[in-house]
């Protein structure tokens, strides 16, 4: 690395232009309206919280390798556990694509300066923090209730049941707010010649994905805040001895928590859509199709939610309709697949870690959306509801999908986020951890959860033990993965090669600005002429 | 009434209106129509949540997509109570 010149540009001391990362101290951050800081502080923020999930996970696997109790009491597990998904979903899974990784690159793509409320999106961050900061409050008597909070339970529970769910009001209102904030960006703010079928696919996903936030999010608050006046005021909305309906509470919990798994998923399709392109060096096979099934997917997926409740007790007639509703859902996700795979059809793939996600996300995904259809179907439903069937099919599509997604995502855009290159030499091997991790882990939980072993509990029939103990193994094989990651990413940070503004030789318009950019984007705002996806590649 | 003519006086109409069915609101919860009071209830909330978008927050003057984005809300209110439904009722 002794370069002396840069783009065309003196190094300043031997060190690259540093664009938008010029600025340091904490108000330079903590004040910043520039979207790329922004992203940069929920990516670390979130990044955090997947670490601390994973803590969560890796003990829960650990006590499970033996019936009986051991390590930690019961109690102690449900906490566990509760927070282990409280934690990832909301903290996690949730905000980490879209506020992260959207928010640095929708401007980006769409050739603009700035988000369209740039005072909002710092509000949002900060609002996010407040939550958090609430949330942490609540582990003083630490909820135990699963992160589903199912009443009468959580309506009884002398755990602290508040102050979590005012937390995670708190996270519903930044999402609120960062959805809206991208829907205007999307409408307002495209580049000259940027037609809507001009846009990159990211951008479509996250287009699709703000609706459901702005749409679906402000559900959960009131959810959250019915749940409260009841355990505080004691008004029976879901209590059956003062008229109300626990079930009710289902009805509205999931009214925005399976639009919310869209939330998880459309934003990693996005990036799926951007890579396997990319990486085959050919035009993405059915553009219209895939842009157009996001949005079918943020619609249907409101139309679902009762395929949750299969088995509380719901009537014969709404369990029917959500079933055959559910089935609404795989047609656009199916149509995504497999158009990804007419993509690389004949292409000229190449297997840079960021390909290497995005095929893992395909794989697994299909995997979880395939085992999504057998719950729901009513009948094959009622067998495995409750069991790790469950819990497997949840991971393969929210950390097989959304974390994968996720992960290519970070691989691909690392570069333009940080100016160095990652190490292949690490990414790949971290790779192969993570890919044979997850599935020893996962994959197992599938049978365990056929063979009726029930989730949720910390105990369970010795039967179950060899298959329990695999999968703790596979835990440690992808936790070590990750951990290889993470410290490729904490090299490349400081000693990684530099990165050239387009080391992908892709075409979308966050390549053509430095790396890192400069904070106002581009020195001029480009004028569009043609899609993102002209890649050279065989036209089939 | 026409088009963006007429500022001040539009608002104390408005609000008049808004003043009046809150009075009609009050008035009709002292008649004993059964299951039918929650239904004028809600009937004349709507009519005052309409006039409140429609002149106060300007949706009458707003062009096509500003009132696709107002209205899209109102189909998935309705999905919810529907959806729902399709259990209580029939259970």
């Amino acid at each position: 690395m002794q370069e002396t010149t840069w783009n065309g540009e003196p190094l300043k001391n031997g060190d690259p232009p540093r664009g938008y990362l010029e600025a340091k101290g904490f108000w330079a951050w903590a004040y910043t309206l520039d979207h790329k800081r922004i992203g940069v502080m929920y990516l670390y923020t979130t990044l955090f919280f997947f670490l601390a999930g994973g803590v969560f996970a890796l003990l829960i696997r650990i006590k499970l390798m033996f019936p009986g109790q051991h390590i930690f009491t019961n109690q102690t597990y449900n906490v566990l556990f509760t927070m282990h998904g409280a934690l990832m979903i909301f903290l996690f899974v949730i905000p980490a694509i879209p506020s992260g990784l959207g928010n640095f690159f929708i401007p980006l793509q769409i050739g603009a300066r700035d988000v369209a409320f740039p005072r909002i999106n710092l509000m949002s961050y900060w609002v996010f923090v407040a939550g958090i900061v609430v949330i942490l409050f609540s582990l003083v008597r630490p909820m135990d209730t699963g992160w589903t909070f199912y009443t009468p339970y959580s309506a009884r529970t002398a755990a602290d049941v508040t102050t979590l769910s005012f937390g995670i009001f708190l996270i519903g209102m930044s999402s609120i707010l960062t959805g809206l904030n991208f829907l205007v960006t999307i409408h307002k703010l495209r580049a000259p010649g940027m037609t809507w079928h001009r846009m990159p696919l990211f951008i479509w996903s996250m287009y699709a994905t703000s609706i459901i936030q702005v749409l679906a999010t402000p559900v959960v608050g009131i959810t959250f805040l019915l749940l409260a006046m009841e355990r505080v005021l004691g008004v029976g909305f879901f209590d059956p001895a003062k008229g109300g309906d626990p079930i009710l509470f289902q009805h509205f919990f999931w009214f925005y928590s399976h639009p919310v798994v869209y939330v998880m998923i459309l934003p990693a399709m996005g990036i799926i859509s951007e890579i396997v392109p990319a990486f085959s060096r050919k035009p993405i096979f059915g553009y219209k199709a895939i842009a157009y099934s996001s949005m079918a997917i943020a619609v249907f997926g409101f139309f679902v939610w009762g395929h949750h409740m299969f088995v509380t007790g719901m009537s014969g007639t709404a369990a029917i309709l959500f079933s055959l509703l559910t089935y609404s859902v795989a047609i656009p996700t199916a149509i995504k697949v497999f158009n990804w795979i007419a993509t690389m059809y004949r292409g000229s793939i190449t297997f840079e870690s960021p390909m290497l996600y995005a095929l893992t996300f395909i794989f697994l995904f299909v995997i979880g959306g395939l085992t999504g259809m057998y719950l729901g179907a009513l009948g094959a439903d009622i067998h495995v509801h409750d069991t790790y069937f469950i819990v497997a099919h949840f991971h393969y599509t929210m950390v097989g999908g959304t974390v994968m997604g996720l992960l290519a995502g970070l691989h691909y855009w690392f570069p333009k986020m940080t100016g160095r290159m990652l190490s292949e030499k690490m990414g790949r091997p971290a790779w192969l951890l993570i890919f044979i991790g997850f599935n020893v882990t996962f994959f197992t939980q599938f049978i365990l959860g056929f063979e009726g072993m029930p989730r949720r509990y910390a105990e369970y029939p010795a039967q179950y033990q060899a298959l329990n103990i695999l999968s703790t193994v596979g835990s440690w094989i992808l936790a070590t993965g990750i951990l290889i990651m993470f410290a490729n990413f904490v090299r490349g940070l400081f000693r990684g090669a530099l990165a050239p503004p387009n080391p992908w030789k892709a075409l979308s318009l966050e390549w053509e600005t430095g790396s890192p950019p400069a904070t106002e984007n581009f020195e001029e705002i480009p004028t569009v002429t043609d899609w993102p996806y002209g890649y050279a590649g065989r036209q089939t | 009434m026409k088009e963006h003519d007429s500022g001040t006086r539009t608002y104390i109409v408005v609000w008049g209106a808004l003043v009046m069915l809150t009075v009609v609101t009050v008035a009709v919860s002292y008649v004993h129509l059964g299951m039918m009071n929650v239904f004028v209830a809600l009937l004349i909330a709507s009519a005052k949540a309409s006039l409140v978008a429609l002149f106060f927050m300007h949706l009458r003057y707003e062009n096509r997509l500003v009132w696709g984005f107002a209205l899209a809300p109102l189909f998935f209110l309705v999905l919810i109570v529907v959806g729902t439904l399709s259990d209580t009722l029939f259970r």
